[in-house]
């Protein structure tokens, strides 16, 4: 039996930690004056990371009861949904004479489109990134907080508004936006074109750009922390592979989401000044517009130049908590770390060099597409380095098979198989037949979708005591896991078959054509497996809310044995994290094993053997 | 009611999940962490196991299940010349990324069982291996350079458009909320151009710009009739939005944009008649089509090719079909033939007509066509002098045996003939309706008729076979009462007097 080593991590930090003079500076009145400004309006990370996460969750429930809407109307689209008029009011269509409700068409679009827009960007982004690069930044680097709390607090309440204008818009007499999430003119531009693309676009495009004034001041934030508050001895090569993929989220977020912003910008003033960036040549309800010269691929090039790097800002803060926590869970250092973070690094990179993929039967000049294949493809190369590297860390390990890593597994489980879906997708030529079908739908929501949330778990179930002093609870974690691995699968596997079959996504149903409605049991299928992965949610939810005030509560600092300086703070921590000096770190995050010692801590220094070895 | 019940579930569901935690909690307290995480620890993994094993099946067999919706397996396969390749470029696709998704998929959970938690054991302070990680690297890459080469070569095959110089048949197709509109160009070849500011929904659905002679004899088709093995390239618009034509069948799929054409090229390979054959031999197409009439066709037999459109385009997008029918160059001339142009039908000589009152290629040859077989016709009578042959594109100026400039092609027509029966001698009367004087009118038929004679005499036709007369308003052919009578009343008309044998 190998000794279990303890670490003393007070006496650790006094001794060896960096003195900035913090509580000298009488900061504890400003934080902790009254309850608005300690959980409201509050300037702490800690407290913001939280808020990111309430308010993701409340996002993720929404627009994941949409998706169980629509998936009834896909499953049983013959089935009276009139149970559901106390709460869709009059966008279930009676039936007069034999009392059946049908779903409104311009409602299900609606419901589609909202889907998409939350998940991505309120869930994944907002609550996923937002979460948790807010929590783990400034604890992992040994900073006190952000480098700027009050940009930090602005970010959160951006976002906040963004959501309030967003469910502003869910009660419009004329429905919310409906023209799906990427929003393509002309359909996007002219309310003639659709009831959502009036007022419901309107306030769309208000949500989305107070979004994105949200994710530019975390980034800058986020940027600036990592670059600049980072504790004695914590040098770029020793930060932890969750920074890594946080910090490069940032800088992609940062360089992606204005180019969004200004495509939004053009169409605002197509919708509202009469300018023709996207528009030429339209004929809509008996009636020739004057725009002329416009174009409205030019739309999709800045819409996607952010779609696709989008992409990996969902995904890379996922991949970076499941890195970390195979890793600790697994007690053995990540494997090919900085393999990892040149990953990273390369994926940011041809993430911005990859955008017209979307974009392969639009019209665009063929002969361009055959440069934006070879990027796509050769994604494929760092993001098979990370699944190898993530299964190597498991080999020969000591894995502990609780929550967080149960999701983690999953996530490398979700992450294969729908990577490699992509390796399809990306080749223009089979693009041809796949674009736009439900083989999309299914990869990039097992890629990016079940993935990310997969990641977010594990994210969760592992840094909740750090959040709140106590832990879920175990079993109904995997519960949650296993209702939720096998219902994703059951959801998204059998949407291949309908995309090879040609099936097209955003049908609001499919018996018009023969080739499409010969599915109607996978589809029953599927919206049942919605329905149980969906209770599986609420599942976690219950969990995690009773979780924090009657959770087991942690009684060790660092209760995963972990080696990361977020577990070496009180378990209650305060503003400013750490009581006295900041730790001083003396090697990089991953010392699991490593001389037959379970773990050494960041901040322990280099023992006299391994200073040998280093001299060499 | 039902959303009191629906709360009380959920209230109901949360108590249970609470309990379930406290319970477990407490078992923990009782029998001491460290066996209880033993035995979990245990069973996950085994479950894991369980799982990879069921999920590898699952996936082997829901795929063998569904081998039918699989490209270019069963009565999937493509109906078109480029189909194929994109087919087996995913096959060979699925061949690499299966063997990569089953291998990988059992190392992970093998090694999350294999090495679950153990007392006593230390993980492996492995933390990277330079020749590993150099062969997982360059492994991949060479597979992805393998996938994207052939994939290349498929899309620049595939994707090129037709040389100007190559014969193809080109049609056109328009989206808009929420129907395809199919136009064909015709026997000219080539369609005519649009413009939206001349799309009118009650008579120029199109915009079709008619002051563009190649629009003349345009058609508009309810389905798409395309000849089985001839190249086609369709031209895709679109109205008010996008929209997207696809033709699942055919590996085929591209944006129609407003203001911007876009284009596809493919060759259709299977007639719709082949393709129903080749379904009829799966038992899943060998139900009635219609299970209330189990005695109906079967499904098998009602199949068709389906035209889609795959981009969002407002709330009727799942709605807008067209048949597709792809059928052997017979039935396809039969079928073309059979099409009559929007303009002739709807536009010609109304006021829309740009060419109204003058006369149109097209008119001239089938006139032309029509003049010689009534002649003729005519000559193989046994007494060809009783056929007259009315001369319905020959005008003079009201009250004048002026010709006009648009009678030259009936009587070049005229001329031809004669030229080519040489031995036949005609007559040439003229007719008039009853306004005016009675003898005036014989007068003004008399110098037509030898106005028509003089010309033909210009044209070389010797005179001795030329007669002319004038009937004046003796001879009506319709009444005198209405407009359109007195019309028919005013006229040329012609007669075989003699024939030389």
């Amino acid at each position: 039996m190998s000794e279990v080593r303890t670490f003393n991590e007070e006496a650790l930090i006094e001794e060896q930690g960096y003195d900035d003079h913090f509580h000298e500076h009488h900061h504890e009145d400003k934080y902790k004056s009254s309850f608005i400004f300690k959980y409201i309006f509050s300037l702490d990370h800690k407290i913001i990371a939280r808020q990111f996460l309430f308010t993701g969750m409340f996002w993720a429930i929404i627009g994941a009861g949409m998706s169980i809407i629509f998936r009834l109307q896909l499953g049983f689209p013959d089935e009276s949904l009139a149970w559901l008029k106390p709460m869709l009011g009059r966008w279930i269509m009676m039936n007069e004479e034999t009392g059946v409700g049908t779903l409104d068409p311009q409602f299900y679009y609606a419901l589609v489109t909202m889907h998409g827009t939350i998940i991505v960007f309120f869930v994944l982004t907002a609550g996923l990134s937002g979460t948790f690069s807010n929590l783990l930044i400034p604890l992992q680097l040994g900073a006190r907080d952000m480098a700027s709390p009050l940009l930090n607090m602005m970010s959160y309440w951006f976002f906040f508004l963004a959501g309030v204008v967003m469910f502003f818009s869910l009660f419009l007499s004329t429905g919310p936006f409906s023209g799906g999430w990427v929003a393509y003119p002309p359909l996007s531009a002219l309310p003639q074109a659709s009831s959502g693309s009036g007022a419901g676009m309107t306030l769309w495009l208000v949500s989305l750009t107070l979004f994105v004034v949200s994710v530019l001041l975390g980034g800058i934030n986020y940027i600036t922390t990592v670059l600049n508050l980072r504790t004695k001895g914590m040098s770029l090569w020793r930060m932890p592979l969750t920074i890594w993929a946080f910090f490069v989220t940032a800088i992609i977020g940062l360089l992606s989401f204005p180019v969004l912003v200004s495509g939004f910008f053009l169409l605002i003033a197509d919708r509202s000044l009469g300018t023709s960036f996207y528009l030429s040549e339209i004929f809509i309800n008996g009636q020739a517009l004057d725009y002329v010269g416009g174009s409205p691929v030019l739309y999709q090039h800045l819409f996607w130049f952010l779609g696709h790097p989008e992409v990996y800002i969902i995904i890379l803060p996922a991949m970076g908590i499941v890195s970390e926590v195979l890793s600790v869970h697994a007690r053995k250092p990540i494997f090919g770390y900085k393999a990892m973070v040149y990953s990273i690094l390369a994926i940011a990179f041809l993430s911005f060099i990859v955008w017209a993929h979307h974009m392969f039967m639009s019209g665009v000049n063929p002969f361009i597409s055959n440069f934006f294949v070879i990027f796509t493809l050769i994604i494929a190369v760092p993001s098979a380095v990370k699944v190898f590297n993530w299964i190597t860390t498991l080999w020969g390990g000591n894995i502990r098979l609780n929550s967080p890593m149960l999701f983690a597994i999953g996530f490398v489980s979700m992450f294969i198989s729908g990577g490699l879906t992509g390796i399809f997708l990306g080749n223009s030529a089979i693009d041809i037949q796949l674009h736009d079908t439900y083989f999309v739908v299914a990869h990039f929501h097992i890629v990016m979708g079940i993935a990310a949330f997969f990641g977010m778990f594990a994210g969760v179930y592992h840094w909740f005591p750090r959040m709140f002093g106590r832990f879920m609870n175990e079993t109904l974690g995997r519960i949650h896991f296993w209702m939720t691995m096998i219902g994703a699968y059951a959801i998204f596997w059998p949407m291949h078959y309908l995309g090879m079959a040609g099936v097209p996504r955003r049908y609001y149903r499919f018996d018009s054509f023969e080739a499409f409605g010969q599915f109607s049991t996978m589809n029953e299928f599927i919206t049942i497996a919605a329905i149980i992965t969906f209770a599986a949610q609420i599942l976690f939810v219950i969990n995690f809310i009773w979780s924090i005030n009657n959770g087991r509560k942690m009684t060790t600092k660092n209760p995963w044995l972990a080696t990361t300086l977020e577990w070496t703070t009180p378990i209650k921590a305060g503003h400013g994290n750490w009581p006295g000096k900041i730790p001083t770190v003396h090697r990089w995050a991953y010392d699991y094993g490593k001389d037959g010692q379970d773990f050494i801590p960041q901040i322990v220094p280099l023992s006299e053997k391994e200073l040998a070895e280093d001299a060499h | 009611m039902i959303g009191i019940l629906i709360v009380g579930i959920i209230f109901l569901f949360g108590v249970v999940v609470v309990q379930i935690g406290k319970v477990t909690d407490l078992t923990a307290k009782i029998r001491g962490e460290e066996t209880v995480n033993r035995n979990i620890t245990n069973s996950q993994a085994k479950w894991l196991m369980v799982f990879c094993v069921v999920f590898l099946v699952y996936c082997v067999a829901s795929a063998w299940y569904y081998k039918n919706s699989m490209l270019g397996y069963g009565p999937h396969e493509a109906a078109s010349a480029h189909g194929g390749d994109i087919d087996s470029l995913f096959n060979v696709t699925l061949f690499f990324t299966g063997i990569v998704f089953i291998l990988t998929h059992i190392a992970l959970f093998w090694f999350t069982y294999k090495y679950r938690r153990q007392e006593g054991r230390v993980g492996k302070f492995f933390s990277h291996d330079n020749k590993l990680e150099a062969i997982w690297t360059i492994v991949p890459a060479l597979v992805m350079v393998y996938l994207v080469t052939n994939g290349l070569v498929v899309w620049n095959e595939v994707m090129p458009d037709v040389d100007p110089q190559e014969e193809v048949l080109e049609f056109e197709a328009t989206g808009s909320q929420f129907l395809w509109e199919i136009r064909y160009p015709g026997p000219d070849g080539k369609l005519g151009t649009k413009n939206f500011r001349l799309i009118n929904g009650g008579n120029n659905p199109l915009g079709q710009d008619w002051t563009d002679k190649k629009n003349i004899d345009d058609f508009h088709a309810t389905d798409i009739y395309l000849p089985v093995n001839q190249k086609v390239r369709v031209r895709i618009t679109a109205k008010d939005v996008l929209h997207n034509f696809y033709l699942p069948h055919f590996r085929l799929k591209m944006d129609a944009i407003p203001g911007l054409p876009t284009y596809f090229v493919f060759t259709p390979t299977k007639t719709t008649e082949e393709y129903r054959e080749e379904l009829s031999k799966y038992p899943e197409w060998q139900v009635p089509f219609d299970p209330e009439d189990p005695n109906g066709p079967q499904r098998w037999e009602m199949f068709d090719y389906e035209l889609a459109c795959a981009e969002l385009c407002g709330k009727g997008h799942y709605s807008m079909r067209r048949i597709v029918k792809v059928v052997s160059q017979e039935e396809y001339d039969e079928w073309f033939n059979a099409q009559s142009s929007y303009y002739v039908q709807n536009i010609r000589n109304t006021d829309l007509d740009p060419f109204k009152g003058e006369l149109l290629d097209y008119e001239i040859n089938a006139r032309s066509k029509e003049l010689l077989s009534e002649f003729e016709a005519a000559l193989i009578e046994d007494n060809p002098s009783d056929i007259s042959i009315n001369l319905t594109n020959v005008f003079f100026n009201t009250g004048s045996a002026e010709l006009r400039e648009r009678s030259k092609y009936e009587l070049e027509n005229i001329s031809k003939i004669l030229k080519e029966y040489s031995d036949v001698s005609i007559e040439i009367s003229g007719h008039t309706d009853n306004t005016g004087d009675a003898n005036a009118n014989l007068i003004l038929s008399r110098e037509r008729a030898n106005a028509v004679i003089n010309y033909l005499v210009n044209k070389g036709i010797g005179s001795n076979r030329l007669r002319a007369v004038g009937y004046g308003q003796s001879q009506p052919a319709d009444t005198n009462d209405t407009v359109e009578g007195r019309q028919a009343n005013r006229r040329i008309e012609m007669k075989i007097i003699s024939q030389n044998l």
